[in-house]
């Protein structure tokens, strides 16, 4: 990141130099010895910035990426002469049957479903706060805006420990559930995922025939399973907890909102739906983007809260990649297996990050935010 | 105007920083935090007690120890100072937060503390990557429990000394087991009588038998009846035997009759804290239930049994950590003379007894049962047949698979955990 924002300073500094600025009665030549040195200078400026980030970005994903292709036992420098070479080997471990395979491959089953709900609901529970928020009838808006945010400034591990009260088996979340008659699970006991759940009422309990193949070392069934109850309190919990930090940036856009806009749409006899639909919406789609990207990213790596409440169980259903890499480096010192499982992971982001912004971009014309401005209020004026 | 459409900028400059932190994260290096230092002081290699490793004179010892509590952290800085007064040394004890992580960060760096506390069940991980000095023949002439000194043999070498140990015994409430009309003469001896007694204490509100739902707790029942996960020397999968299997399916018979439970399905995180909080009239713990009743349920009382018979016989777990020096370390003679003063009976009944667990030398053993109440003596009494841990370096992911599969218990035919626990084994240990 830090060296590309180095770099476009360059570039830009040297565009303007050489070409952009020709001084009056001056030759293009000149005008470089003028600005010959910027680029240097804008070097020296950015220095600091470039030496902290290959000192503790560049250089710590290089070594990590020596250690996925390294044979390396955790003893002494990475790069001592001991350590050997070994190619693919530690990837090879998840391309074929066995143990590491089905365990990878579990934990990318679980964060899939845990991606699947957290980023929408986030991104809408944020969507819909900040447009509570936003509302001109609203009184004490200092303090929402505080009480939803707090929950991003506390501590992930304080708020963990309270969730694992809220939803141990006698406590508050099942006493309410009890309240309405329903008896809530022991929840982080439960490893059965929701859809297994929802099919077994319609009297699918067991593996049906079409789902026993296996895909990448686990049944198609169990690939269908869904988030597990366990997984659905912690899903409850990030959403809760990230909700308020996205919320202040959709509210930051919001604020953005040329008030004109929706005056003429009220003057036009635009509904309150009508306009956020038309309006508001379109208009903070690249914030939306945003978020769901940040989102997106985020969610893959998961790993305190299952580092704090779960470990991973019950039942292998809270597994995720990022606390498998810490495992299978930090319990069984297979650090070669721990950190290809983190490449892995970084590859698995890129490409779902990338199939993103592809989808989000084909949707709407991307000549910019002022064009499609003009479009929406060309849709309420019509 | 100007001033309100700039905000979203600013906004989206910040969250690309954090998403740059955000990937930082992710691709992170881990462990190797301080690399600068590394390669010098960690190739000096396996021949401590050598010039280079210095003598005690002056030596400044660091101890790390995975113990919590101010008082046990106490006890070993007395002895530790002790010690150091002697020998004209200096000794930092310090207990650990997070000892695979601590130690993983001290190896990769060349630094590790002199001296730590390494559990069976990790020797041969660390051993094998030669992180640890073996010191065992400097401890020949110490009376150790022969079970203990292959706890902590890897290729035919004592690695370091035991500790102490803990063994599993049935952990009873007698207030609930007299209220349910039962004597010292119902205490269990075979499986049946188990079955029979956990069926009477079952109540409602109270489960006869609460069993921890891992291997470390389940795994006796394999014990008894002959099997365990491994053989012998840990060369081979043995979990897919008859016996194994009959191990397995007397935990099944016992959850399916609803006599016993699982620490979770009685909402405890444990079996200790099932029968502390009265909703388990039995469970199935180790010595450091000592301690946990005595902090946090000092009203309950409670003994302890020897676990009962299965067709095999007698059988229990076994658990212990040793006094590990690092291989990297520059004070290994002072290390090792600072161990030396710990193995005497009277520094091993006093540790033990501040620790509630057993001393591993023989010879302490007749001082430290005349201090221990007979209704805690269960627990010494299972040191001649127990089973340690399965150690074998990459086992354990095995493991914890193993665990997996046994929290399914009653729903999963047992026959099946043992043949995919025989697979995944085999992969790491190979055979058949």
């Amino acid at each position: 990141m830090a060296l590309t924002s180095a770099d476009d300073v360059v570039v830009a500094t040297h565009g303007r130099g050489a070409d952009q600025a020709p001084r009056p009665g001056g030759p293009r030549r000149r005008g470089n010895r003028l600005y010959g040195r910027e680029p240097v200078l804008a070097w020296v400026f950015v220095a600091p910035m470039v030496v902290v980030a290959v000192l503790f970005l560049i250089v710590p994903i290089l070594m990590a990426l020596w250690v996925s292709v390294s044979d390396w036992s955790g003893r002494g420098s990475p790069l001592a002469a001991t350590v050997g070479f070994v190619g693919l080997d530690n990837y090879a471990a998840f391309f074929s049957p066995g143990l590491a395979q089905r365990d990878l491959s579990t934990s990318i089953r679980n964060t899939f479903y845990f991606v699947l709900l957290v980023v929408p609901l986030q991104t809408l529970l944020a969507l819909g706060l900040a447009l509570v928020l936003n509302s001109r009838r609203l009184r004490a808006k200092s303090f929402f805006r505080t009480a939803y945010y707090f929950p991003s400034v506390t501590s992930s591990v304080a708020i963990a420990v309270v969730f694992l009260f809220m939803f141990s088996a006698s406590g508050p979340v099942n006493s309410i559930l009890g309240l309405v008659g329903i008896e809530g699970p022991n929840w982080f006991a439960d490893p059965r995922g929701l859809i297994h759940v929802v099919a077994g009422a319609f009297g699918v309990d067991e593996q049906p025939a079409w789902a026993s193949g296996s895909i990448a070392g686990i049944s198609l069934w169990q690939w269908l399973a869904g988030p597990s109850v366990a997984m659905v309190s912690i899903i409850a919990l990030v959403v809760w907890v990230s909700a308020g930090g996205y919320m202040l940036i959709f509210l930051s856009s919001l604020q953005g909102i040329d008030e004109e806009v929706n005056e003429a749409a009220v003057v036009d006899g635009a509904s309150t739906w009508q306009r956020i639909r038309h309006i508001t919406v379109p208009i903070l789609r690249p914030t939306t983007t945003l978020v769901v990207t940040l989102g997106l990213i985020g969610t893959w790596q998961v790993f305190d809260q299952v580092y704090i409440m779960s470990q991973g169980n019950p039942g292998k259903t809270t597994l995720t990649p990022a606390y498998l890499s810490y495992t299978t480096s930090f319990g069984s010192a297979q650090w070669g297996q721990g950190t290809a499982i983190s490449f892995m992971l970084f590859a698995l982001i890129v490409v779902l990050t990338i199939i993103q912004r592809a989808a989000t971009r084909d949707r709407e014309n991307p000549s910019g935010r002022r064009g499609r401005r003009r479009a929406s209020r060309k849709e309420v004026a019509s | 105007m100007s001033r309100t459409t700039h905000r979203p900028r600013i906004l989206t400059l910040g969250a690309l920083a954090a998403l740059a932190l955000v990937l930082t994260a992710c691709g992170g290096g881990q462990g190797f935090s301080d690399d600068g230092t590394t390669s010098s002081s960690s190739d000096d290699g396996g021949d401590g007690g050598d010039g280079e490793s210095g003598g005690t004179e002056g030596a400044e010892l660091s101890v790390l120890v995975a113990t919590g509590d101010t008082e046990s952290l106490g006890a070993i800085q007395d002895l530790a100072d002790t010690w150091a007064q002697g020998a004209g040394a200096t000794v930092d004890v310090q207990p650990a937060s997070d000892m695979n992580q601590q130690l993983s960060q001290g190896f990769a760096a060349g630094n590790p503390p002199d001296v730590f506390w390494v559990d069976a069940s990790l020797l041969p991980t660390y051993a094998a990557a030669g992180n640890l000095w073996p010191y065992g023949e400097e401890m020949s002439d110490v009376d150790f429990y022969p079970a203990l000194v292959d706890s902590f043999t890897y290729d035919g070498e004592l690695y370091c000394a035991p500790k102490d140990f803990s063994n599993l015994g049935l952990v009873i409430n007698t207030d609930l087991w007299e209220a349910a009309g039962l004597t010292d003469d119902d205490i269990p001896t075979t499986w049946d009588e188990l079955q029979t007694v956990a069926t009477t204490l079952t109540t409602d509100g109270v489960t006869g038998l609460v069993i921890g739902d891992t291997r470390d707790r389940v795994g006796a029942f394999m014990v008894q009846a002959g099997g365990w996960i491994v053989n012998d020397d840990q060369t081979e999968m043995t979990i897919d035997t008859p016996e194994a299997i009959a191990g397995l399916t007397e935990v099944q018979e016992l959850l399916e009759s609803g006599a016993a439970a699982f620490p979770k399905a009685v909402d405890s995180g444990w079996g200790g804290e099932a029968i502390g909080t009265g909703k388990a009239a039995m469970t199935i713990e180790g010595n450091w239930f000592k301690s946990a009743a005595g902090a946090d349920y000092p009203d309950l009382n409670w003994r302890v049994a020897e676990l009962p018979e299965g067709p095999a016989g007698k059988g229990t777990l076994t658990f212990t950590q040793c006094w590990a020096i690092a291989d990297a370390s520059q004070n290994k003679e002072a290390a090792l003379d600072f161990i030396k003063s710990l193995y005497t009976p009277e520094v091993q009944v006093d540790l033990a007894n501040r620790f509630g667990v057993m001393p591993s030398i023989e010879s302490a053993r007749e001082q430290y049962v005349a201090g221990v109440p007979e209704s805690e003596q269960a627990w010494l009494a299972g040191a001649d047949y127990a089973q340690g841990p399965v150690s074998a370096v990459g086992m354990d992911p095995v493991m914890k698979e193993l665990d997996t599969l046994i929290q399914q218990l009653p729903g999963l035919a047992p026959a099946d955990i043992a043949s995919q626990t025989q697979e995944n084994g085999q992969a790491v240990l190979g055979g058949n």
